[in-house]
């Protein structure tokens, strides 16, 4: 086990946030969401790797006592993953109806509130 | 036990139903159905809750009781807990009774969306589990999100729904991160057993950064200080109905989060530092106060003042929570659902003014209201509860928070900025009442970040004013009546003292606890004379902000610059938002990596 995942995790936090920061184009700053939550799921997989392990499902094919991989994380990042595409799906949901309704899909010029 | 998961089953079956039924509306048909299912639940609680009585409910999902070691899911229900969960279905009922109001298309779409995000948050109030409580909060949010943007065909409501998406989905995700530094460090999601887990690991550096994570993503949610950015964009857009809900509990429910995890998960590892937990937590409590309560005296637009006094009572949850100790923490839960009822009345009353004159600003809508005089008194005794006035709820919680600060050394202090702080929240409250409801002084200033709100349009005879009105005026006499609750004090303190007993959790939740000793209950005497003192502070303050208000004083040329800079850092776009909660949550990493290791 190398800390190579974890860093690419903690590169993917950073480097997703700067775009979300950054973006002026609500579709692209989705999209950096996305790569920010991308994040999680590295670190969920990698926090459950085991070198040489199996997959986690019991057959006759695998030899008894053999390492697993934490079937406990893939099963959170599944969960994640759904949670997370809803969320989403909200936001495109949302940024469609800016685009529809007003025209533009730029967060500065939908601009009507702020103080 | 059946009765915790149908109190959690019933509304998120029936607004599934209701949401995948909503192609063929039938509007009084969905009405009843989410009314029936918000009160089933409410019903459900208290017999959950009666049960708990004065120790804890345990129940493990398929049947998975730990063995040495946790593999199922639980929910771990205590006096606050589950009394939390309570006052969300009690706080939907008139949220419901609203939208019947306020919802004018797709009607059952909305109660659909609401019942799911009412049995989210009941769920989220219950449960043991860390990834569970993750999967409520997102479940929560993402129903927030969707009903603050409801009303999805003008400008505004669609800007602040993405805005409240985008910070609140950062803070989600932050969150997350965390847990997956501690399930990788301790090998368990149960927050029982992450608590036994990292007290082998004590305040190590990975437990710093993740505590600062999960932090910020319920402080995300609550709306403390630099997180609260969302809120005011939020709160200035959304249907009344969502905003009882909203400003009533779902901030609320962040800080719940926030103190659970710490009880439950953190505690053990940081036992030793208390001290440095408190200064942290208490300090970033009275800056959120106070900053709230300023922005809500600067701002002449009514949703978004409400915002801002939400913020600032959140800030003083925070102090009592912060406090770490069971009467502070007392305290704020009396507190919460004093003045959450309070608020929710606030909301109402705006919201029948702002939809019947088509304007939301002082200026526009100045001596407009004098006809609705009912919602203008609703409105009054509201802004006094934000002002301390006994013998409402909220004072009643306030005198514990301030018996609980002045009997921590060293925090003495902390009482006289609580009352500074409601007394300008409540003053910029009074103040706009008396100049909607009636007509007191000049018009308000202009307001150079609003100008898109000066004129109001004609007054909409259609916008019914006397359910609401009475429903207000429900909402205030509940406030008034949970202060007169008899013993409530004594038995708040002790739910208290069970919630912040972490060693007794753990036995619970993981059993073999028959060697852990009960908590020690501080005894908790009524509301004494420095409760009284202070109370008169505050309204005597709130009186006098309201009147130099009123009479139009300027203040002084540099504070003014000084607020106005601090409002234009509200700027209206998710990315600064997130700029500010990813510069808060490494700032707050540091904080913690600096004092608690």
């Amino acid at each position: 086990m190398t800390v190579l995942p974890y860093l690419v995790a903690a590169w993917l936090l950073v480097v997703g946030l700067w775009g979300t920061i950054t973006s002026r184009h609500l579709v692209q700053q989705v999209m950096c969401l996305t790569v920010v939550q991308s994040s999680t799921y590295v670190l969920l997989l990698a926090v459950g790797y085991r070198t040489g392990g199996y997959a986690p499902i019991v057959s006759s094919s695998v030899p008894p006592s053999s390492p697993f991989v934490d079937p406990i994380v893939q099963a959170l990042a599944l969960t994640d993953v759904v949670v997370e595409a809803t969320v989403v799906a909200v936001l495109l949901a949302l940024t469609v109806q800016a685009h529809k309704r007003f025209g533009t899909v730029d967060p500065d010029r939908l601009g009507e509130l702020s103080g | 036990m059946t009765v915790l998961a149908l109190s959690v089953l019933v509304p998120m079956i029936a607004g599934t139903v209701l949401s995948l039924t909503a192609s063929v509306e039938r509007r009084p048909a969905a009405a009843a159905t989410a009314f029936a299912a918000t009160l089933a639940s409410l019903v459900l609680l208290a017999v959950a809750l009666a049960h708990v009585g004065d120790g804890r409910t345990v129940v493990w999902w398929g049947n998975w009781p730990p063995h040495g070691r946790v593999v199922g899911i639980d929910f771990a229900v205590d006096g606050l807990g589950g009394g939390l969960a309570l006052f969300v279905t009690a706080l939907a009922l008139p949220a419901l009774l609203m939208a019947g109001y306020a919802i004018r298309a797709s009607a059952q779409l909305f109660y659909g969306v609401c019942l799911v995000f009412v049995a989210a948050m009941v769920g989220y109030c219950l449960t043991g589990d860390l990834f569970d409580l993750f999967v409520f909060f997102e479940l929560m949010s993402v129903a927030a999100y969707v009903l603050v943007g409801y009303e999805v065909r003008e400008r505004a409501p669609l800007e602040g729904a993405l805005t409240f998406a985008i910070t609140n989905s950062v803070g989600s995700i932050l969150f997350l991160f965390g847990i997956g530094l501690l399930y990788g460090k301790v090998g368990a999601l149960n927050m029982a057993q992450l608590g036994h887990g990292l007290q082998a690991v004590g305040p190590s550096g990975l437990v710093c950064v993740a505590f600062a994570l999960v932090s910020v993503g319920l402080l995300v949610k609550a709306a403390v200080v630099p997180f609260h950015f969302w809120t005011a964009d939020a709160y200035g857009v959304a249907p009344t109905p969502v905003l009882i809900l909203l400003a009533g509990v779902f901030s609320e429910l962040g800080l719940y989060g926030f103190a659970r995890v710490f009880w439950t998960v953190f505690e053990p590892a940081l036992a030793g530092h208390h001290d440095a937990v408190r200064a942290i937590f208490v300090g970033l409590g009275i800056a959120t106060g106070l900053l709230g309560a300023v922005l809500a005296l600067a701002q002449h637009h009514l949703l978004r003042m409400l915002a801002f006094v939400v913020v600032s009572q959140i800030g003083l949850f925070l102090v009592g929570i912060g406090l770490l100790s069971a009467d502070g923490l007392a305290g704020s839960a009396i507190f919460v659902v004093g003045d959450g009822f309070a608020k929710a009345a606030l909301f109402v009353c705006v919201g029948v003014v702002t939809h019947r004159y088509d304007a939301a600003g002082e200026r526009a809508l100045h001596g407009r209201a004098r006809a609705l005089w009912p919602l203008g008194l609703a409105f009054g005794l509201a802004a006094l509860t934000v002002a301390d006035l006994p013998p409402f709820g909220a004072f009643l919680g306030r005198s514990l928070i301030e018996d609980a600060a002045l009997s921590a050394p060293g925090w003495a202090w902390v009482p006289a900025v609580m009352a500074l702080v409601s007394a300008l929240a409540a003053g910029a409250l009074l103040r706009a009442g008396l100049r909607v409801f009636r007509g007191v002084g000049e018009p308000a200033s202009r307001d150079a970040r609003f100008t898109s709100d000066e004129a109001g349009g004609d007054e909409r005879e259609d916008v019914a004013v006397g359910v609401p009105a009475a429903l207000a005026g429900a909402l205030v006499l509940a406030a008034l009546v949970w202060g007169l609750v008899p013993g409530l004090a004594q038995s708040v303190t002790a739910a208290a003292a069970r919630f912040t007993d972490t060693a007794g959790y753990a036995a619970a939740v993981l059993g073999g606890g028959s060697g852990v000793a009960a908590p020690v209950v501080p005894h908790v005497a009524g509301p004494g004379a420095t409760a009284y003192l202070y109370a008169t502070a505050t309204l005597l303050g709130a009186g006098v902000v309201a009147w130099l208000g009123v009479a139009g004083r300027s203040v002084p040329r540099t504070a003014a610059r000084a607020v106005d800079a601090v409002r234009a850092l509200h700027s209206g776009h998710p990315g600064d938002y997130v700029a500010w909660t990813a510069g808060g949550a490494a700032v707050l990493g540091a904080l913690f990596a600096l004092t608690l290791r």
